[in-house]
């Protein structure tokens, strides 16, 4: 018998050539580890190419999994555990491992041509360069071919398989079960049932080579985390924000439809709304993004919950419309999973770079409420709050996600739709009193008059509206009048929204301000710094414009600010000029979320 | 039971017959075109023809992009959405898609639907969206005071062309008979009876309709279709379109277009030639429609009004809504089951 061991939390990354599965192997320990009731936290890190020349350092595709007993934040600083199906992916991943972790390689794969690749000039597994690691090195490949060596299946079709033979030794190694992955493959390759055995033999083979070869000693065990008592599953951020718009059709008795033009980390969304037709989803594949967003406001204006979904780019695209449905006065929800630029910039990797542009690119002064979602599930109520505000203020509403929450996952104690709040919708059908931009006291918002509606026949349009009655109007007062009523409107939300809450105390020496997906690792160097007694206080912002009523004061309570962001100071700009507060940024743009051991070293250095 | 079950239906418009007069498509804005516009009969022939379809005009939307043509929709009593340049095939999209019972109609010109807006046009013709396309062809910018526009002839001499385009124009017709536009036509701004049969004929079609109408644009362009609406030349530069009807035309009648192998020619009906030997219309044609099309650059032929192509096929919206309904009879969907499916786990 093999010792067990307890560990409080582990991170594992799987890395191969973008051909290896790795995703998927990451993807189904995800599952089982959640499925144990462990909390835990991933990062997807694939190239742009879709199928990059296999063996190269740039075709390197990686998932990182993070899993605990404890409450877990972030996809984890550095692994524990590095699977190197390849040179390249032992190459690009190493410096991601901690000192004396464990290193997982397929020595198949270590050959001449792969070590070129790889720009190695001699074997790492053999020359004594990772003597800091414990080194297991597996002749993968040849094992996955002999355990299916009596099948049917082509050279081609084993080699495909090698993943599950390392997955299966993780599972051997963390302790979890083969079943879920098992039902998994039966669902999934059920067309093909010479798939699926060949699968769960390598799985198995995997298992047991851990259980029966003399190679390791010990095995780990992590402990469930004390997560909230419910019903849990796992989800992505892409994921969260499909089913929140769902919640929102659903609980605002509104049609869905969606706009959409293919963008890179933005599709899923799309895809996955696709599926949902007998949820009357009305999905429309646009030409362009231009005409993604045009088409979702024309939605708006006939009465659909409208959407648009999109990247950095596809938003500046976006630009000129919005300035439409900011004139015309019509909800919409234009999400924007961010990701690296400017132009093609990275397009698989994470960044926050588009705060600016969601408060300020646009032509003329053109308002608009934006939010942005902190975690995975976070874009779930994110999403069906954008809903809620876009429809009770008639404006349009931009959703920030990035790339790093929109592809991450995490369990989530997920909600009924009776759980969530109401989304009430009132169409205005009575004829007396009718003006199109006659507006509600309390929220500035125009009635919402679709067509079809009896005697309410109006026209709407880009051109400036005469208060009230929304005639065209060139009058000079009247403009500007209409242009401070729509800014107002905006900051009339803040008075709808709950108050800011601070994590820790009101005032102090220091405070860390986070805002998106940056909060995962705001939140762990918080807490990590609480256990060395350092004490500082975190403010997370969801809403961006308007801010929550009391952020000022909040602000102005502390003796240093800290905003960490992946560009260059963005937010921290914001604050600078909406409070008069001096702000210190720590910023990065690396394509990958924030260490929270990054956050500790700055928050550190203010300390003392 | 999902609540969506009761809620997410098409909303119900009424359905009696309205009786209207043109008067009841007349908005209370004031026109505001140049006097002597092309536009103003292509709007009074709209709001005649309009009381004959029998739609409720609260289920009319106009929708339009930016240019002269665009201030359409204001004087429409009618839905109007007075759009951003180019984008009127896709806002009008957005809404018929939301709601197919609403009789949609885009209103849009040469410059807006053929230069900015070139690829929300092209792609709406392929899908066939059921929306009724009206672009104004007056072969120059109008509202930005005179420039030449991607339907001006090459040599042009405007504002921004002192020494003459060197811009090849697009033919409308070509474009989106190229886009596979399932009913594709002509008329005149002039020709106040063919327009409203054009515009009929387009409302009673289902998939998207592509109307070029000729407008005269007296302030910049004048007179550029003059050889085809002006009484004195019109009969003998127009051939009217009719379908099954042999293509004859001229002040006498006694011109006719008859085929050369794949090449049409201008015949006389002196006797070596009768109408029997004359190509008959036929608006399923669609290799005759893109001959038809091509006249305008053949020297000596006359242009053809009325509907090029008329072939239905599925309208995108239709296809959605049947997708749509085919899944809600299988399994209406509901949230609490969506987010239960697949893994999930309990904690206690
Ligand atoms: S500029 Fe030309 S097209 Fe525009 S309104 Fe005047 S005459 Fe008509």
């Amino acid at each position: 018998m093999k010792e067990l061991l307890q560990k409080e939390d582990i991170t594992i990354r799987f890395a191969g050539d973008s051909g290896d599965g790795m995703q998927l192997t990451g993807m189904q320990f995800t599952s089982t580890t959640a499925l144990l009731g462990n909390d835990l936290s991933t990062l997807p890190d694939y190239p742009a190419e879709i199928r990059a020349p296999a063996g190269t350092l740039f075709g390197v595709s990686g998932f990182q999994i993070h899993f605990g007993s404890t409450e877990i934040y972030t996809p984890g600083d550095v692994c524990d555990v590095l699977v190197a199906m390849n040179p390249a992916a032992l190459k690009v991943n190493l410096n991601g491992l901690i000192d004396g972790g464990t290193i997982i390689a397929n020595s198949d794969s270590f050959d001449d041509k792969n070590l070129s690749l790889a720009s190695y000039n001699s074997n790492p597994l053999e020359d004594g360069s990772l003597s800091k690691y414990k080194l297991h090195v597996i002749n993968i490949s040849k094992l996955t071919s002999l355990t299916l060596s009596d099948t049917q299946l082509t050279s081609k079709e084993i080699d495909r398989c090698k993943n599950f033979f390392a997955l299966g030794l993780m599972y051997w190694m963390y302790n979890r079960p083969l079943e879920p992955t098992i039902e998994w493959m039966q669902e999934k390759f059920k067309k093909t049932p010479k798939y699926v055995d060949a699968n769960i033999k390598v799985l198995k083979a995997g298992f047991n080579y851990g259980d029966i070869t003399e190679i390791f000693t010990v095995r780990y065990d992590v402990q469930p985390a004390k997560l909230e008592p419910g019903n849990y599953r796992s989800v992505t951020g892409n994921e969260a924000v499909a089913l929140g718009l769902i919640a929102a059709s659903e609980k605002s008795k509104l049609g869905l439809f969606l706009g959409s033009y293919p963008i890179t980390p933005a599709s899923d969304i799309l895809h996955e709304l696709s599926y949902y037709k007998n949820f009357r989803v009305k999905t429309f594949q646009a030409e362009d993004e231009i005409a993604a967003i045009t088409s979702s406001i024309g939605a708006s204006f006939a009465g659909a919950l409208a959407i648009t979904t999109t990247s950095g780019p596809g938003l500046a695209l976006k630009g000129e419309a919005l300035g439409l449905a900011v004139m015309t006065e019509l909800p919409l929800v234009i999400i924007n999973v961010q990701r690296g630029g400017p132009s093609t910039g990275l397009p698989t990797k994470t960044e926050q770079s588009d705060l600016l542009q969601s408060l300020y690119g646009r032509h003329g002064e053109s308002p608009v409420c934006v939010i942005a979602a902190k975690t995975p599930s976070d874009c779930f109520y994110t999403v069906y709050e954008a809903c809620r505000i876009a429809t009770k203020f008639m404006v349009p509403v931009i959703l920030l996600s990035d790339g790093y929450i929109a592809n991450g996952s995490e369990p989530w104690n997920f909600p009924l739709i009776e759980d969530l709040s109401d989304i009430n919708i009132n169409f205005r059908t009575e004829k007396d009193g009718f003006f199109p931009y006659l507006r509600d006291e309390k929220t500035l918002a125009r009635p919402w008059a679709i067509p079809g509606t009896p005697n309410l026949e109006h026209r709407i349009g880009g051109l400036e509206k005469q208060q009230v009655t929304g005639n065209v109007s060139y009058d000079a007062q009247n403009h500007d009048y209409m242009v401070r009523l729509r800014q107002n409107k905006i900051e009339k939300i803040a008075e709808d929204i709950p108050l800011a809450e601070i994590d820790g105390k009101e005032s102090g020496k220091l405070l860390l301000v986070s805002w998106g997906g940056t909060y995962g690792a705001a939140k762990t160097a918080v807490n990590n710094k609480r256990k060395e007694n350092k004490y500082i206080s975190h403010l997370h912002l969801k809403y961006i414009n308007p801010f929550q009523k009391n952020v000022g004061e909040i602000l102005k309570k502390f003796d240093k600010i800290l905003v960490p962001e992946l560009n260059l100071g963005q937010l921290s700009k914001v604050l600078k000029h909406t409070f008069f507060v001096n702000t210190i940024s720590l910023t990065k743009v690396e394509g990958q979320p924030f260490k929270s051991i990054e956050i500790e070293n700055k928050i550190d250095e203010l300390l003392k | 039971m999902s609540l969506i079950q009761e809620t997410l239906e098409p909303i119900q418009t009424s359905f009696e017959q309205p009786t209207y007069s043109s008067k009841d498509f007349q908005s209370n804005q004031d026109v505001r075109w140049c006097p002597g516009c092309g536009d103003y009969s292509i709007l009074a022939q709209t709001q005649r023809i309009f009381p004959d379809f029998g739609v409720p005009k609260h289920n009319v939307v106009f929708v339009s992009g930016i240019g002269c043509s665009s201030r359409f929709p204001y004087y429409m009593n009618t839905y109007g959405f007075h759009s951003i340049h180019g984008r009127a095939p896709s806002i009008a999209t957005g809404i018929k898609i939301a709601r197919p019972e609403l009789s949609v109609w885009v209103v849009t010109g040469d410059g807006d639907g053929m230069s900015i807006g070139g690829n929300h046009l092209i792609h709406t013709l392929r899908r066939n969206v059921n929306l009724k396309i009206l672009l104004f062809n007056n072969q120059i910018y109008g509202l930005t005071k005179g420039q030449y526009s991607p339907t001006s002839e090459y040599g042009k001499v405007t504002k921004s062309t002192p020494l003459g385009s060197v811009d090849h124009p697009f033919n409308p017709l070509l474009l989106a008979l190229g886009a596979e536009a399932s009913f594709v036509a002509r008329t005149l701004d002039r020709d106040t009876k063919h327009m409203q049969m054009i515009l009929k004929r387009a409302h009673n079609f289902c998939g998207t309709t592509f109307i070029e109408i000729y407008q005269n644009c007296n302030v910049f362009n004048n007179g550029a279709f003059f050889q085809f609406t002006e009484k004195e030349s019109k009969d003998d530069n127009v051939l009217l379109l009719e379908h099954g009807k042999p293509m004859v035309f001229g002040k006498e009648k006694n011109k006719g277009i008859k085929l050369d192998g794949f090449t049409p020619k201008v015949v006389s009906l002196d006797g070596t030639n009768s109408v029997n030997d004359l190509l008959v219309h036929n608006e399923k044609d669609s290799v005759l429609a893109f001959i038809l099309a091509n006249f305008n650059a053949m020297e000596g032929m006359p242009r053809p009004i009325g509907i090029f192509r008329a072939i239905e096929r599925p309208t995108y919206e239709k296809d959605i809504e049947r997708q749509i309904e085919n899944a809600v009879v299988k399994e209406k969907g509901s949230f609490n089951n969506l987010i239960q499916s697949g893994q999930t786990w309990i904690i206690k």
